[in-house]
C-alpha cells in the first residue's frame, strides 16, 4: 500500500549553476556546466570544483553570528532564494512554529572552520585559536541549528549524516514524523561546503577527476566535487502557489553491507532502494519517467548503478546523471537532484548526461544524452553513499 | 505518542560494563566503583578489522552487538539508528592535523571512516545486513533524536529496530573546543510488538510544553558523566529500564521541546 504524498509546497536550491531554481532550470536547458578548475584557497590539487560564487562575502545574519562559517553561509544563501523564507513563513502562521520539522543532512558541516583553526595552533603550545567556535560551525547539527533558527522554527529536527545519501533519507525521516503525528509539515534539505577533508580525501582514494566529471562515459575517471544547499517544504496539503502539484511518493533505504568505500558490484544494495520506493509509493517500474542517477562518474559507481538500474527498469526508462553540472555535492546531492527531478516533472524535461561524449559499451540502461522535451510525471532519484548506504525517493504527480 | 518495546541493551561506560554488570548498580542494588571505560570490543568485527577499526566504530558497535544479542534477534532483520553527537573526533583531529601540514597527505582508510555513519556501514558489514540504516546528530539532543527516529521506524515502518548511541573521548587539541572526556555508548533493540524477551514497555510522548525538567541519574559520577557526554543522556532511562518498575523519564529535545518516556515493566 502507498504512502500518503507529501506535497512539495516551496523549494529552493543553490549550487555551482546558480541561485535559485530558475537559474539552475536555465543552466540544465542551457546545458552550461558549473564545473571549473580548482581555485578553492588551500587546495592546490589538479581538479574541476562545482563551487558556489559569492559566499565569501555574505556573513551569516548578525542575529546568528556565532555559527558563521562557510557552510551556514550556503545554507542562509539557499534559504534565501525562490520565496523559501516567505513560503515557510505563511506554514509557520498556519501550523505554528512547533509543528514544523527540520531535517537535513550533511557530511561535513562546517569542518573548513577547524580545518582552518588547525592551520593557525599557538606554535608553542599546540593549542587551537580560542576563537574556534566549534558547537556553532563544525558540529553536524549545526547547519540544522542554524536553519531552525533563520527561519524562526521551533519543532522536531535533526542532522542526518550518511555521507552522500544524507539529503536525500531527510525525506524518508520526515515522512515518518509526519505519520508519527509529531509534526504537521517538514523543512527538508542538505547543505554540504567546499572543505580539504573532503578534496583531499577523496584524492586521497583516487576517486577524484583531473577534468570536469565524464558519468557513464567509457574514459570517466572519478568524480568533481561540489557544494550546494537545498530545500522543500513538505505539508500534507497540495499547495496553491506551485503551478503543478508534486509530492514525495515513495523512498527506499537499504546497506550494502558490502564495503565502506566500494559499491557493491552488482548493485545489490541500489536494487533494493528503488524497488522499496516503487513498493512504497505504489508504483511499477514502467510509471516512471526519468531516473535521476547518483551517477558519481568514478568507474565503479556508474557500473554498480547501471546492473541495478537494469534489474529493476530494463533499459526503457530514460536516465542520467546530473553530477556533470554540480559536481558531486555529496551530503546536499539528494536534495540538489530532488530540485532537478521536480524543475523535469514542472517543465516536461529530461536532462541528457553533460560531458557524457560516449557511452560505455558496458553500460546498457537508456542513458539519454541530449535534453529531451516531454512529459515527465513521476521521477525516482538515487543517492548512495560511503558505507554502503543506499536511499531513493520517488517525487510526482499524483493522480 | 509512541509505543515500542525494548528487547535488548547494551552498555558501555566508565564503570558499566554491560547490561549484566550496570543492571544493579544503575538500579541502586550495587554501588558504583569508578572505572575507566573498558577498551570496547565488538567480537562481531574479525580480529583484524577490529584492530583497524576507529574507536567510534568499536564503541558503536560493542553496545549494538550486546543490544541484538540479548534480543535474541537476528541481526541481519533489524533497521539500524546509529546516534552520536560528534562522530569520530579522534579522525577528525588526525584530517584536520594532517590538512594543516605543508603536503596535506591523509590516509584513504582513514578518510572513509571518517564518515558519521561509519559504525553503520561496518554494522552492515559485519552482520551481513542489508536493511535501511541511518546515522544522525542532535548536538546535546543526540540521544532524544535518535530515540525518536528510532521509535518512528519501529511503528510506522512495522521493522525492529537497533538505536546504538555513543560519543567517544575528544582527542586534544580538539578538547579545548569541546570539551567531552568520558567515553560512553548505549543501544537499544526496539520493536512495536511484545514478544518473549522484552524487558520494557517504551510510551514516547513529544511535548512541546515541559512542565518537569530532565531526569537526572542518583549517582554523582554518573549525573556529571550524563551532562558530559550526549550518549549518557540515555542514562535515566536505562536506569528505569534497569529498576524494572514503572517510571516516567523526562528527556529534552531541541528548541525547548522534550520526551516524556514512560517506563513500564
Amino acid at each position: 500500500m502507498a504512502i500518503e504524498p507529501l506535497y512539495i509546497t516551496g523549494l529552493t536550491a543553490v549550487n555551482a549553476m546558480g541561485s535559485g531554481v530558475d537559474a539552475v532550470y536555465k543552466a540544465l536547458t542551457r546545458r552550461e556546466t558549473g564545473l571549473r578548475r580548482c581555485d578553492f584557497e588551500h587546495a592546490e590539487l589538479d581538479t574541476y570544483i562545482g563551487r558556489v560564487d559569492g559566499l565569501e562575502s555574505q556573513p551569516v545574519v548578525d542575529a546568528l553570528r556565532q555559527y558563521d562559517c562557510r557552510n551556514n553561509r550556503l545554507a542562509q544563501m539557499g534559504l534565501r532564494q525562490d520565496g523559501f523564507e516567505q513560503t515557510v513563513a505563511r506554514a509557520r502562521e498556519q501550523y505554528g512554529a512547533r509543528r514544523i520539522g527540520v531535517f537535513l543532512g550533511t557530511s561535513t558541516s562546517g569542518i573548513l572552520e577547524t580545518e582552518l583553526a588547525y592551520q593557525n595552533r599557538n606554535p608553542n603550545t599546540g593549542a587551537l585559536p580560542a576563537t574556534l567556535r566549534y558547537d556553532y560551525t563544525q558540529h553536524n547539527f549545526s547547519v540544522v541549528d542554524f536553519v531552525q533558527r533563520y527561519l524562526q522554527l521551533e519543532g522536531p529536527a535533526l542532522a542526518i549524516s550518511t555521507a552522500c545519501s544524507s539529503s536525500a533519507k531527510v525525506f524518508a525521516t520526515a515522512h515518518r514524523f509526519l505519520a508519527a503525528g509529531l509534526c504537521d509539515a517538514a523543512v527538508v534539505g542538505g547543505v554540504d561546503s567546499l572543505c580539504l577533508t573532503t578534496l583531499y580525501g577523496f584524492s586521497s582514494l583516487e576517486l577524484v577527476s583531473s577534468r570536469p566529471c565524464r558519468p557513464a562515459d567509457p574514459e570517466r575517471d572519478g568524480i568533481s566535487i561540489g557544494e550546494a544547499a537545498g530545500f522543500v517544504l513538505l505539508e500534507r496539503a497540495r499547495g496553491k502557489q506551485m503551478s503543478a502539484p508534486v509530492a514525495l511518493l515513495g523512498y527506499g533505504e537499504s546497506s550494502d553491507a558490502y564495503h565502506m568505500s566500494s559499491p557493491h558490484p552488482e548493485g545489490a544494495g541500489a536494487v533494493r532502494a528503488m524497488e522499496r520506493a516503487l513498493a512504497c509509493a505504489g508504483l511499477a517500474p514502467d510509471d516512471i519517467d526519468y531516473i535521476n542517477l547518483h551517477g558519481t562518474a568514478t568507474p565503479a559507481n556508474d557500473l554498480s548503478e547501471d546492473k541495478a538500474v537494469r534489474a529493476v527498469f530494463g533499459a526503457s526508462v530514460p536516465c542520467s546523471s546530473t553530477k556533470g553540472w554540480t559536481g558531486h555535492t555529496l551530503g546536499a546531492a539528494g536534495i540538489t537532484e530532488a530540485v532537478i527531478g521536480w524543475l523535469c516533472i514542472q517543465h516536461g524535461f529530461v536532462p541528457g548526461s553533460l560531458n557524457t561524449r560516449a557511452l560505455d559499451p558496458q553500460i546498457t540502461s537508456k542513458i539519454v544524452l541530449r535534453n529531451l522535451r516531454q512529459p515527465v510525471r513521476r521521477v525516482i532519484s538515487n543517492s548512495f553513499g560511503f558505507g554502503g548506504n543506499n536511499c531513493s525517493i520517488v517525487l510526482g504527480v499524483t493522480a | 505518542m509512541l509505543q515500542v518495546y525494548v528487547t535488548g541493551v547494551g552498555i558501555l561506560g566508565p564503570g558499566l560494563d554491560g547490561w549484566k554488570n550496570s543492571r544493579p548498580i544503575l538500579a541502586g542494588d550495587s554501588p558504583y566503583a569508578a572505572q575507566e571505560c573498558r577498551r570496547p570490543q565488538p567480537g562481531m568485527l574479525a580480529a583484524m578489522e577490529r584492530r583497524r577499526a576507529s574507536a567510534t566504530v568499536r564503541l558503536g558497535l560493542h553496545v549494538a552487538q550486546e543490544a541484538v544479542e540479548q534480543s535474541g534477534l537476528q541481526s541481519d532483520e533489524l533497521a539500524t539508528v546509529f546516534a552520536s553527537s560528534d562522530g569520530d573526533t579522534e579522525i577528525i583531529n588526525y584530517l584536520c592535523d594532517a590538512l594543516a601540514a605543508p603536503d596535506k597527505t591523509v590516509s584513504p582508510t582513514r578518510f572513509h571512516n571518517s564518515v558519521h555513519n561509519a559504525p553503520a556501514g561496518y554494522w552492515g558489514i559485519a552482520a551481513k545486513s542489508p536493511a535501511p540504516a541511518n546515522s544522525l546528530s542532535c548536538y546535546g539532543a543526540t540521544f532524544a533524536a535518535g530515540l525518536l527516529e528510532a521509535a518512528c521506524q519501529a511503528t510506522v515502518e512495522g521493522r525492529p529496530v537497533l538505536l546504538g548511541v555513543y560519543d567517544i573521548a575528544v582527542p586534544e587539541p580538539l578538547r579545548r573546543a569541546r570539551p567531552l572526556r568520558t567515553p560512553f555508548g548505549a543501544a537499544l533493540v526496539l520493536d512495536r510488538r511484545p514478544s518473549a524477551g522484552s524487558i520494557s514497555q517504551l510510551r514516547i510522548e513529544y511535548h512541546t510544553q515541559c512542565n518537569a525538567p530532565e531526569s537526572t541519574v542518583a549517582v554523582p559520577q554518573l549525573e556529571e558523566l550524563r551532562r558530559e557526554n550526549p550518549a549518557a543522556r540515555s542514562l535515566p532511562l536505562l536506569a528505569a529500564i534497569a529498576r524494572n518498575e514503572p517510571a516516567e523519564v523526562m528527556l529534552d529535545y531541541v528548541a525547548g521541546n522534550c520526551l516524556r518516556v514512560e517506563v513500564s515493566p
